[in-house]
């Protein structure tokens, strides 16, 4: 019987970690963006650009179940989002932590995996020991007893990595890791998320401004702009035909010789050939 | 001294009120919420004055108490719902607060011996607690540390990192609520030894202290209550010996403290900054 059961289970469930059909995201009385549609599977890194306040961060909160979709639907693991998945890890984007927290790194790290717990265990060190391993992943060891207050932008982006990643999320969501990193510290970051992704087969989507340097690691790109959004691989989404067709405006992607992408025509700036 | 019942009294409750000042404290300092903790107070003089007032024959010598807890327990309540989040609640925070400190000076204006009883909230009445109050202490006490002891890491956590616990499915709202509540009731009780107008001595001042010399939230907690503790023995035993008030004391070595440990922290991490920058080119150079 129970070989029966796995036999039925569907052939898609297994690969595709998030799928979407015609999904419509907005308020009541505004749309952001609509028909949206999607497949992601096991191990993707997808990056999710477009101009400001399009509706990127929108995507990741419905994902995490923290705002609903107005229309089509959404399946994570072939079930509607829902608030606090232990299945996905997240970065938010946000701003510098204050400089007069002094609470060391670990400790962050330590209750992503304890935080939720109630009661009090002061003698409890299994969380000690999985929040040194994510720090280890990230390698952050240097700056696992340091305080929050004065790590570097680059160093808190890794402990924020270590923070999603200490739960063991098969689906990562990181809002705008690299914003505020010089471009050698935005190198290291992407590489250390590519190999987190890779090894751990974990599926990423990242929001980025600028989608050039990260056309060596990706497999798809989410397009999100002017209330429409386009998903697929970089040489299929990034193009003047596909972008022309899909908005009904004249849009131009240029291309450099070292293959970097500039969108003109939907975003005020752009300048990232 | 302690052959004297209200020294007796006086340092019992001063003791428990020291731990549960120096344990709430620390999610005042960082949640940024000190703002708030004086808002609370002061709300609860409002409180106070009221109850002293309107039902000051009822309720005797608890009328204080009573209405300090009523006051600043509403008061959080509010402030609770007029802002979800914990970022940006000055604005609400000083609104309500200015409202009901007008009304605390209504109601002490009215009472006919206010100049004595303002007195005594404003700057605290810790030689003049009954063993009721004592035993009101410790049920407040308990009360307070064991709901501490249950929300410890929620709490913890979703005031390091609001938008992350919130994704996790943690009830940020209901955290909020409980601490708020924690610190009315702690500083309704605080107000006893400090006063209102002297509340951050107890409430923040030991704990911002502790964080300096501690990056574990658990050891700053327990040197936040090991000052906020000593400050009020030390306290009440000079003032026992001179003429000059409890609540004064315990703000001069609360902040005596305070800047020799902020002075000593600077001296040492500027050391260590620029260790820690000739070891980071280090690793940089390895990396690249």
């Amino acid at each position: 019987m129970s070989l029966t059961v796995h036999g039925l289970r569907p052939a898609g469930v297994e690969s595709d970690f998030i799928t979407a059909e015609n999904l419509t995201a907005g308020y009541r009385d505004k749309i952001v963006w609509r028909d949206a549609n999607f497949t992601f599977g096991r191990g993707e890194l997808v990056v999710v650009i477009g101009p400001n306040a399009a509706g990127k961060t929108t995507l990741f909160r419905i994902m995490l179940g923290l705002q609903q979709p107005i229309g089509g639907t959404i399946k994570i693991f072939g079930a509607p989002p829902r608030r606090g998945n232990p299945k996905i890890g997240y970065v938010p984007q946000r701003h510098v932590i204050d400089s007069e927290t002094n609470i060391e790194a670990l400790e962050l790290v330590r209750l992503a995996l304890s935080g939720r717990q109630w009661g009090f265990n002061p003698f409890s060190h299994n969380d000690r020991d999985a929040a040194l391993a994510a720090l280890e992943a990230v390698d952050a060891m240097d700056v696992a007893h340091r305080p929050l207050g004065v790590l570097s932008g680059g160093e808190l982006q890794r402990i924020f990595l270590a923070e999603a990643l200490v739960s063991n999320p098969e689906i990562l969501l990181l809002d705008e890791p690299l914003s505020n990193l010089d471009m050698r510290r935005e190198t290291d970051l992407l590489h250390l998320v590519d190999d987190v992704v890779r090894s751990r087969g974990i599926t990423a989507l990242l929001i980025a401004h600028n989608i050039n340097p990260l056309l060596p690691h990706l497999d798809k790109v989410v397009y999100v702009a002017s209330g429409k959004v386009a998903t697929g691989k970089p040489s299929e989404v990034l193009t003047s035909e596909s972008l022309t067709a899909l908005y009904g405006i004249q849009v131009e992607v240029l291309r450099d010789p070292h293959g970097n992408v500039a969108i003109i025509g939907l975003e005020e700036h752009h300048g990232d050939v | 001294m302690w052959s004297y019942q209200f020294m007796q009294h006086a340092f019992e409750a001063g003791t428990m009120i020291a731990v549960i000042a120096g344990v709430t404290g620390y999610f005042v300092v960082l949640r940024r919420s000190a703002f708030t903790a004086h808002a609370f107070s002061e709300m609860g003089f409002a409180g106070a004055a009221g109850a002293v007032l309107l039902a000051g024959g009822l309720l005797g010598e608890n009328a204080p108490i009573v209405g300090l807890l009523l006051g600043s327990t509403t008061g959080g309540l509010a402030i609770a719902a007029l802002a979800r989040r914990a970022t940006n609640r000055d604005t609400q925070v000083g609104i309500v607060l200015a409202f009901t400190l007008g009304l605390g000076l209504l109601f002490i204006r009215l009472y006919p011996a206010y100049a004595t009883e303002a007195y005594s909230i404003l700057f605290g009445q810790i030689l003049g607690v009954s063993i009721n109050q004592v035993l009101l202490t410790l049920v407040a006490s308990v009360v307070i540390l064991s709901t501490v002891a249950v929300v410890y890491r929620p709490l913890l956590f979703a005031s390091l990192d609001e938008d992350v616990a919130e994704a996790k499915g943690m009830p940020i709202l209901f955290l909020g609520t409980v601490f708020m509540l924690l610190v009315a009731v702690s500083v309704s009780f605080a107000v006893q030894v400090t006063g209102v107008l002297l509340i951050f001595s107890l409430m923040v001042t030991p704990a911002a202290t502790a964080q300096y010399l501690a990056r574990r939230p658990q050891r700053a907690i327990i040197i936040s209550v090991a000052i906020s503790l000593l400050a009020t023995w030390v306290g009440l035993f000079v003032a026992f010996y001179t003429i000059y008030p409890v609540s004064f004391f315990i703000t001069a070595i609360v902040f005596a403290l305070y800047l020799l440990v902020r002075l000593l922290h600077q001296r040492t991490t500027w050391g260590r900054a620029s260790s820690v920058k000739v070891g980071g080119e280090g690793v940089d150079k390895r990396n690249g």
